[in-house]
Order: C-alpha cells, then structure tokens, then sequence
C-alpha cells in the first residue's frame, strides 16, 4: 500500500510512509490521484509522519496533488514534515506555494 | 589533494538500483563520523545525481552506471556519478530550477538541490557519450576526536 488514506465529511489524510524516491513516485501519484477523484476532497492532509527519505520527486508528488486538489477546488495542507524532506522542499521554495504544519 | 579511500561501484540503470546507492553512499560516509543531516544530504544529492542517469541518461535502454566515492584528505567526500547515455547538449539549461526534460514525475529540481546540499557541483557531458556529475561536501571535524 503506497499511500494509506481515510476519509471524513470530504476531508482527506493521505499517509505516505517509507522512502520517496524517483523508483516510488508513479505508485504514489496514481493512488493520491485515484483517491483524490473518489473522495473530492475540500481538504486534503498529506501526512509525513512515516516518511523516512524523499529526493525531488517528492516535489514532484506534492506539486501534482496540489494541482489536482486546484482542480476539485479543494485545499491541501502538509503536516509532520521530517527534517530531511523539510530541507528537500525549502530548497526548492515550496512553502510559498503549499501550506506545511 | 590526497584521497584516503575509494570505492567504486557499477550497477545498471534500474530505479530499483537508486535506494541501493545512495545508502552505500551514506555507509561509506560513515567513515567520517557525519552528523545526521550531513548523512541526509549525502544520500539526498547521490539520489538526485543516480536518479538522473536513470532517467534522462539511458530513456529507453538498460545502461551502465558507476558510482565513485573517495574520502580525501581535508575530511571532504567527493562523489562522481558516470553514465555513458545520451548526454546532454546544454548544461547550464539543465541546470536550471524546474527545467527538465522528463515527464511530470519529475520536478526538474534535481541540479538545484544536489548545488543546495553539497559544497561543489560539476557537470561534464557531450551528446552521445554520456555525463560525469561531480559532488564534493566537507563533513565538519566533531569536538573530541
């Protein structure tokens, strides 16, 4: 199971446990995006907290949810961010486009 | 510059292969009692750098990858990742933040966060002979050894 997800009243958490790398990433976009279009969230909560590694696909996989989150007018929040990915995302000025706890 | 170890390691160009560098490049680095976040940055960039070969090197062909760590001696470790895939015609292009040449897996912040994590980063390719991507980052000397 790539992505571990529950859902309430239109409010979905999406857990992405392990390592994220390039050889991962197609996995876990097509599960956000599968369950981003059955949900059709107003929120989505991308939960780090089993995050062990990410490289810039990670980038990758939060820029297309969010987008896609963009499409079912939705918002999309990022929380329990480990510091190894933290640093990923600030180098590449995520924060400015997606709002992290 | 002396070089204190080295080892090299060749492998094909499977996505299977790039969890495998970049933590044999995290226990080589051992070797100079990096903190957690040097580790972190190692295998960020080794994971950047392989991913790349992976990707953009060899499109449609299984090729061959090799991996060059070395421990030299101002407590620094360099890193050389060389492909002899496709190659590519303009460095500083792909350099560039969000450039990129694949699909919408990737990010094209590849060059950025391998230049933001490690102290130096040089890119040497010619189409058709491939690319030899260069890192270097000092690991602080920790009180008491």
């Amino acid at each position: 199971m790539p992505v571990i997800c529950t859902e309430e009243n239109r409010r979905l958490t999406a857990a992405v446990t392990g390592e994220l790398d390039h050889h991962r990433a197609k996995e876990v976009m097509e599960a956000l995006d599968r369950e981003i279009d059955i949900a059709l969230p107003k929120e989505l909560t991308v939960d780090f907290s089993g995050l062990t590694f990410t490289d810039s696909s990670g980038i990758a996989v939060l820029l297309r949810a969010w987008r896609r989150m963009g499409q079912v007018r939705g918002v999309m929040r990022v929380v329990n961010t480990p510091s190894q990915a933290d640093k990923v995302f600030r180098a590449a000025g995520l924060q400015r486009m997606i709002h992290f706890e | 510059m002396k070089i204190e170890n080295q080892i090299s390691l060749e492998f094909p160009s499977r996505s299977a292969n790039e969890g495998f560098a970049r933590t044999a490049a995290a226990c080589f680095a051992a070797q100079l009692d990096p903190t957690l976040e040097e580790v972190n940055d190692v295998k960020t960039a080794v994971s950047e750098a392989v991913t790349n070969a992976i990707v953009h090197a060899y499109p449609d062909t299984l090729g061959k990858i090799v991996m060059k760590l070395r421990i030299r001696d101002d407590h620094s470790l360099e890193i050389v990742v060389r492909d002899w895939g496709i190659g590519i015609a303009d460095v500083d292009q792909a350099r560039a933040p969000l450039f990129t040449t694949g699909n919408e897996e990737r990010s094209g912040m590849g060059f950025t966060i391998m230049e933001s994590f490690m102290d130096v980063l040089k890119v040497r390719s010619a189409p058709g002979k491939g690319t030899t991507v260069t890192m270097r980052r000092k690991i602080a000397r920790r009180a008491g050894r």
